[in-house]
């Protein structure tokens, strides 16, 4: 058994115009140490199905319909209430986000912040966690961390920031890293230092991690396993060798074929016609019906939602003629 | 003759040292000692990453900002030398489009609205119908739907706004576009379309265009030459592909090193 297990997860927000569908059916697993990624364009539900896990997300709106996340073959993160999540959250279960401008208090020192979790899960005294947190920043990187600790956030760069989140969340040694878009919001010398930091300290504290993101280059360089999101589901799921050498679904290739490293110069780029589904709408058959080029938008399902199913050894697929072929 | 010429510009900025009632000053170098010449009808790619002057860089060239030094040219004209009102009336022949079409459109003005007050700028008063006219004639050309001409830009997807942003920046006719990271903040399927649209309308209505980007990726694919902005100066220039396969300054191999790449080995 994995150390988590996500079954069947349906988060739904109950608003004034109908019910948003934000997600629809997930489910995942990760293992000890490894790493797996999240793919999907914004709205898909990559983020929202994480924050479920967490209990991120403002009930109401939102309001788990279904499913389970099972930690640690012992606890459903889904059912367990807020107090035992408290005991979880921030210390087995770690989170980075994507804007280290807006994620850090302003009002607090560095200092403050980071033992934070230390004092709250740890019941560390204040010198003790001091002490740990400046080693933690000398860890990511950090010059002369015994001074930078009494610092204010803005006095940091985005760079700089998004390292001081990555020390937060390691801090207590989590089982779980959730990275959402750690590195959107960052230049790409700056990002390559961060995806490297975060792999390096996985390996050292055996942490593992989900990485949500819609960069397949990124993904392509840190996952071990991915989940394409559409739509509030996952419509591929295999390790990255073959996502990218054999990409089964249409909207996976759709994706593929749109990026602009992939393209020759002059050449039209690739587009995906159309928009996402409104998940406010019931969606019957297939999701990526209207907008598939790539495979024969004909033969896709009309009626039923397309299930998830393993058409080789590791490959998940969801199986609409239409958008395998 | 090249159609826009960037002469030796420098942006220096004071910053006040030590504490508040201190008299000395320490200069940032924001710009220092650019030249760059851009010929008519091209795309030239502005590479670097935050922090390293591209942004103030655009904004001298825009004259939203005064340079400590050196000219900018126009089509003959130095517009360093311009006085206010006169600036005022060439920059509807130079245009911006910025990264985030979330903060750069008017909340509280519907595309109508939007459209027709930069028309006026270029045109004068026009009549109703003749307005409306051009108004259509904008938004399709951009790929937008002319009966959505009276929503406000929270009704439109992120992708959908900033084709308002491009259908504004168009729509005093500009010669010269200057994009600001115009796709940084779109999904990839996205990005492609809205790359498609720039380099349509810079073929069609023979606009010139400074693309910058710190996306190595799509520079590549949109640029005809690049150049490669390091602490305030261009460290390297040279026609697109043969900069990326095969660069000669430290800094910029460094910059390809660093994207990630799909690897299915």
């Amino acid at each position: 058994m994995s150390l988590l297990e996500v079954n069947n997860l349906k988060t739904y927000f109950h608003t004034r115009n109908g019910i948003v569908r934000a997600v629809d059916g997930v489910s995942f697993s990760v293992d000890k140490g490894k790493t797996i990624g999240i793919v999907g364009e914004s709205g898909s539900g990559k983020s929202v199905s994480c924050y479920s896990l967490l209990g991120l997300l403002p009930m109401p709106p939102a309001k788990i319909e279904e499913g389970e996340a099972i930690f640690d073959r012992s606890t459903d993160l889904l059912s367990c209430g807020e107090k035992v999540l408290r005991t979880i959250r921030g210390k087995r279960i770690g989170m980075i986000f994507q804007d280290p401008m807006t994620s850090l208090n302003p009002y607090m020192r560095i200092a403050d912040q980071i033992i934070e979790p230390l004092c709250l899960h740890m019941k560390m005294d204040k010198e003790k966690a001091l002490k740990k947190a400046i080693h933690s920043l000398d860890e990511v990187g950090i010059p002369e961390p015994d001074n930078r600790i009494n610092m204010y956030p803005h006095e940091f760069s985005g760079g700089m920031r998004q390292r001081v989140m990555i020390a937060m969340a390691l801090i207590t040694n989590p089982e779980i890293l959730i990275a959402d878009e750690p590195t959107t919001a960052l230049d790409v010398t700056i990002q390559k230092q961060i995806l490297d930091l975060i792999q390096t300290r996985q390996k050292e504290l055996g942490t593992a991690v989900i990485f949500i993101t819609h960069d397949l280059a990124v993904i392509s360089e840190i996952c071990e396993e991915v989940n394409i999101m559409y739509a509030g589901r996952i419509v591929e799921k295999t390790d990255t060798k073959s996502l990218f050498r054999t990409p089964k679904h249409a909207y996976t290739r759709s994706l593929l074929k749109s990026i602009p490293a992939n393209q020759v110069k002059g050449e039209k780029l690739y587009t995906i016609p159309g928009l996402p589904p409104d998940t406010s709408q019931i969606i019957r058959g297939c999701a990526f019906r209207e907008r598939n080029q790539i495979g024969d938008q004909n033969q896709c399902l009309t009626n039923s939602r397309p299930e998830f199913k393993e058409v080789e050894p590791g490959h998940w697929v969801q199986n609409c003629p239409g958008c395998l072929s | 003759m090249p159609f826009l010429e960037i002469k030796n510009i420098k942006k220096h900025f004071q910053k006040k040292k030590g504490g508040l009632f201190s008299n000395s000053f320490d200069t940032v170098k924001a710009v220092d000692g650019v030249s760059i010449q851009i010929e008519k009808g091209e795309i030239l790619g502005l590479v670097g990453e935050s922090g390293c002057g591209k942004s103030t860089l655009s904004k001298t060239i825009m004259q939203l900002i005064p340079p400590t030094e050196g000219e900018v040219i126009l089509e003959n004209d130095s517009l360093t030398t311009l006085n206010a009102e006169k600036v005022r009336k060439r920059r509807l022949d130079f245009q911006m489009i910025f990264q985030d079409p979330y903060a750069s459109l008017n909340p509280r003005m519907t595309v109508w609205s939007t459209l027709k007050e930069a028309i006026i700028t270029r045109h004068g008063k026009l009549n109703h119908k003749e307005l409306e006219n051009k108004v259509a004639i904008l938004m399709e050309r951009v790929g937008l739907d002319q009966k959505f001409m009276r929503k406000y830009p929270h009704e439109f997807s992120g992708g959908q706004r900033q084709r308002i942003a491009i259908a504004r920046a168009l729509a005093p006719e500009p010669k010269l576009i200057i994009a600001d990271e115009p796709v940084s903040a779109l999904d990839v399927s996205i990005q492609s379309q809205i790359l498609n649209l720039l380099k349509d309308l810079v073929d069609e209505l023979e606009l010139t265009m400074l693309f910058i980007s710190h996306d190595l990726s799509v520079v590549r694919y949109i640029a005809d030459r690049i150049a490669v902005m390091y602490f305030g100066k261009i460290v390297e220039t040279g026609e697109a592909e043969s900069l990326m396969d095969n660069p000669k300054h430290e800094y910029t191999k460094q910059l390809l090193d660093s994207i990630p790449r799909i690897s299915i080995h």
